[in-house]
């Protein structure tokens, strides 16, 4: 045997912990007020279909969430925003 | 004694907040009339002692979903000061209006009136650089 078994390579690295630390965009930008009157921002945080974006997918920190969520439901209820949509992006 | 709580009253007297209301009109309205709406909130507000900080007119906007069977309407956004107390009577009057769609009034936060600040500053900026402009 002139090779031992734990000698074994790979062609692509493996990944491991390589992925990418999500963050709050609110906190990293400083931003303070989220305006329910801007649907095209709030667009970011819903999926296809108008749903609110849970945090673990945004990032957002739950201070912000919260504030996200309300500015969303606001946006709603003036028809700035669908309540329900399919293919809005 | 007297004195103090006379100044006391004083004190909730000046606790002023700062409201915003966006209020939805049907589009048959006719531009004479839409104005004619606007107008009767604007004096209701002035009457009843609250000032009016700022005041916006987005025109005819697509709603997303349609409400009471109009797919448009007449958006306008009124910033005011108040203690509060009118809220109500406001809101009665928007309730009993059949020009009208939707409203919605909300609080602001020294966060938001911060930001409204800033939005009407940069607005004014871009105004004054497109006449320098022409």
């Amino acid at each position: 045997m002139a090779q031992t078994n734990s000698e074994i390579k790979y062609l692509t690295p493996i990944a491991v912990d390589t992925k990418k630390k999500k963050y709050c965009r609110f906190k990293k930008s400083g931003i303070k007020y989220i305006d329910y009157k801007d649907p095209n921002f709030l667009l970011k945080f819903v999926n296809e279909q108008g749903k609110i974006l849970p945090r673990r997918i945004t990032g957002t920190s739950i201070k912000y969430q919260k504030k996200v969520s309300q500015a969303i439901k606001r946006a709603r209820h003036l028809a700035l925003m669908p309540y329900v949509a399919d293919l809005l992006k | 004694m007297l004195i103090k709580s006379s100044s006391n009253a004083n004190q909730i007297l000046q606790i002023m907040n700062q409201y915003e209301t966006v209020f939805i009109m049907t589009p048959v309205l006719s531009d004479k009339q839409m104005k004619e709406a606007v107008k009767k909130y604007q004096d209701y507000l002035k009457e009843k002692g609250a000032e009016i900080v700022h005041e916006e007119y987005w025109g005819l906007k697509k709603l997303t979903y349609p409400i009471q069977k109009k797919t448009s309407g007449f958006y306008h956004l009124i910033e005011f000061t108040n203690n509060g107390e009118i809220i109500r009577d406001f809101e009665v009057a928007f309730k009993r209006d059949e020009r009208i769609l939707r409203f919605l009034t909300v609080k602001l936060d020294k966060h938001a009136i911060a930001y409204n600040e800033k939005k009407r500053k940069k607005a004014k900026e871009k105004v004054t650089e497109e006449v320098a402009s022409k």
